[in-house]
């Protein structure tokens, strides 16, 4: 009855709007004759038309072509080197020790275990860290305190890495010092530890954005069967999201793998073949860095050893992406 | 020892079904309820008492309260910020509203089953699962009966029994109802509510939900929610009829249909305004 009584009044109202309008309007037109007034004047806009989508291929050929050339160069570098070392000699030997010409030894694995025992302490701080922050985020944050906290893990994901650097190296280590004696200035544990800090954010926000588009009907429908929400979030929420929370841990690892301010500053500059993380240690990324800074002269085997060092890094990052769509694919639970 | 705690209920629960025949017992008791969204007053003063193994529907216009009532049943509407509630709904005797009732042991024994199908993005095997291995029944030869007999029950196991592992997304929209009411009947609960469960379905799932619902009434009480007055009168016992947050009449679906009391409910029915 209510109900029906304040419809009626709101048609009233609306007519009295409509006809309000119509009033106003000096003269009665046809929507459609404005439309083709329109398109009349149209004519060097569908110039435009024609022109954008042939620039816009441009700027895509431009960029796919930059990428190109690089892997390019990378390989052609690449190739150069191993005429002068053997593959075998860089895939097995246990010395990396290019700065000698006459005794040099060009083993890759002492910069392997470098980049693996760094990237692997990043990952045991990152993915605990970033995962429960994005189900916090995602399933127990209020509105608000996801508008605040969001913005800041992106601010956080654009520091400087030369900054992380010496945090590492300066607050990080002697705090680490403190606890284990024997931990040397330079180390494999501080830049980990410091790597992790820096992805969390990145795993955090990227797994936060797959959680929270899983549809909530879900959640109702694991809620109303006397699910907790941590039963939820655990058994509903992220197995659907896993794919996205996946790819985010891949993407963090493959910058974690790449990460080379913070090792160059704080891992020290000493490729060793030994899983011991308090030792000095070179990752792949850092030993480029140091090359690049020295007086290597172009066309020496130290030269061209950066380029092998590179393409190895440009495999372990390619494995990380094809592992990241296999398990993605894999675990894919569609909805 | 959860399990062995939620196996015996589940024992005791198939114990009592088997021995129905005294007079039946409220289940759900609704005195002076009003719950308001923020400032705005969605429910008025109810009070409804609901029968076990009933099929009780409600039926009422768009934005008259349906859902909002039936989700205060399993407290879901404390899903929704601002919600706020006065009176009381006693579940089986106990205050649901009160402090020391845990919602998760309230929707354990109150199913619920959506409008839209919303199985979860798991095998078909695993949805149904799911209810009793969040509570603690872990043994894969009774969750492979469990997940039987439930499909069983909803209707739906022989056309999906070759199927199992394959994701519930791969159904029909009508298979996905039947397979959320599996997955409903798997913790074998006390009460299912359904709010339009059959409002997104073609008239042949709707039809098989339907017979569904005569044959689970026979074990569960049903509250249902439908915009269908042919389906209320096919499928219930009780009609409650909501207008505007407030229950006008409730009674024998045939009484409803036939001679109903109020004459807004009869202009209701006979499709003079809603
Ligand atoms: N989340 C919400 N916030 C604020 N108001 C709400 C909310 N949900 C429902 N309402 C209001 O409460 C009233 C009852 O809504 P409810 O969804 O219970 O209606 P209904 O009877 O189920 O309608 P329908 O048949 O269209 O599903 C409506 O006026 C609606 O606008
Ligand atoms: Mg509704």
């Amino acid at each position: 009855m209510r109900s029906a009584r304040r419809a009626s009044h709101l048609a009233m109202r609306m007519k009295g709007v409509l006809t309000l309008a119509i009033q106003n309007s000096p003269k009665s037109f046809s929507v459609q004759e404005m439309i083709a007034a329109k398109k009349q004047k149209k004519g060097p806009s569908s110039s435009i038309e024609k022109i954008v989508p042939f620039l816009l291929l441009l700027t895509a050929i431009v960029s796919v072509l930059t990428t190109l050339g690089i892997v390019f160069t990378l390989i052609v570098e690449t190739f150069t080197f191993f005429g002068r070392i053997p593959l075998q000699e860089f895939l097995t030997a246990q010395k990396w020790y290019p700065f000698s010409e006459t005794q040099g030894s060009y083993g890759i694995l002492p910069l392997v275990s470098g980049t693996l025992k760094v990237t692997l302490i990043a990952a045991i701080v990152a993915v605990p860290i970033g995962l429960a922050s994005a189900i916090f985020l995602s399933e127990y944050a209020s509105d608000r305190t996801r508008r605040i906290i969001k913005p800041i893990l992106e601010v956080l994901a654009g520091i400087p890495t030369i900054v992380y650097g010496f945090f590492a190296l300066t607050f990080v280590t002697p705090i680490l010092r403190e606890i284990i004696p024997t931990l040397e200035i330079f180390n494999a544990l501080s830049p980990g530890i410091v790597i992790g800090i820096m992805i969390t954010p990145m795993i955090a926000s990227l797994s936060e954005d797959s959680m929270s588009s899983v549809p909530n009907s879900m959640r109702e429908g694991a809620l109303a069967l006397g699910s907790t929400k941590f039963e939820v979030s655990l058994k509903v929420v992220l197995p659907a999201a896993v794919s996205g929370v996946v790819a985010s841990i891949v993407l963090a690892i493959s910058r974690a793998i790449g990460e080379t301010m913070i090792v160059a500053v704080a891992g020290g500059s000493t490729p060793n073949l030994n899983w011991d993380i308090t030792s000095s240690i070179q990752t792949m990324t850092a030993y480029i860095v140091q090359v690049s800074q020295g007086d290597a002269g172009y066309g020496t085997t130290i030269y061209y050893s950066i380029y092998a060092v590179g393409f190895t890094l440009f495999v372990f990052t390619l494995i990380m992406n094809l592992l990241a769509q296999f398990i993605a694919r894999r675990f894919r639970e569609e909805y | 020892m959860t399990a062995t705690i939620e196996k015996q209920k589940v024992l005791e629960k198939q114990g009592d079904n088997k021995s129905s025949k005294q007079p039946k017992d409220i289940v759900y008791k609704t005195s002076e309820l009003n719950l308001w969204y923020g400032e705005i007053q969605a429910l008025k003063n109810i009070d409804l008492d609901i029968y076990e193994k009933e099929v009780t529907a409600i039926i009422g216009p768009s934005g008259c309260g349906k859902s909002t009532y039936i989700k205060t049943l399993n407290r879901m509407i404390e899903l929704v910020p601002g919600v706020k509630t006065s009176g009381e709904i006693a579940y089986r005797g106990r205050n649901i509203f009160d402090k020391s009732y845990g919602v998760e042991e309230l929707r354990t024994k109150v199913g619920m089953v959506f409008q839209k199908p919303n199985p979860f993005p798991k095998s078909i095997y695993e949805n149904v699962a799911y209810g009793p291995k969040i509570h603690g029944i872990r043994a894969k030869k009774i969750l492979d009966e469990i997940v039987e007999k439930s499909l069983r029950g909803a209707a739906i196991w022989d056309e999906v029994k070759d199927r199992l592992n394959q994701n519930a997304y791969g159904l029909s929209g009508g298979q996905q109802q039947r397979l959320c009411i599996a997955r409903c009947l798997a913790i074998e609960p006390d009460v299912i509510l359904m709010d339009e469960p059959t409002s997104a379905l073609d008239p042949i799932s709707t039809l098989k939900v339907e017979e569904l619902v005569q044959e689970l009434k026979e074990e569960f009480s049903i509250i249902i929610v439908t915009h269908n007055m042919q389906q209320a009168a096919r499928i219930s016992d009780k009609t409650a009829f909501f207008l505007n947050g407030e229950v006008v009449e409730f009674a024998e679906t045939d009484k409803i249909f036939s001679t109903p009391s109020d004459k807004r409910t009869e202009d209701y029915i006979t499709g003079r305004f809603g």
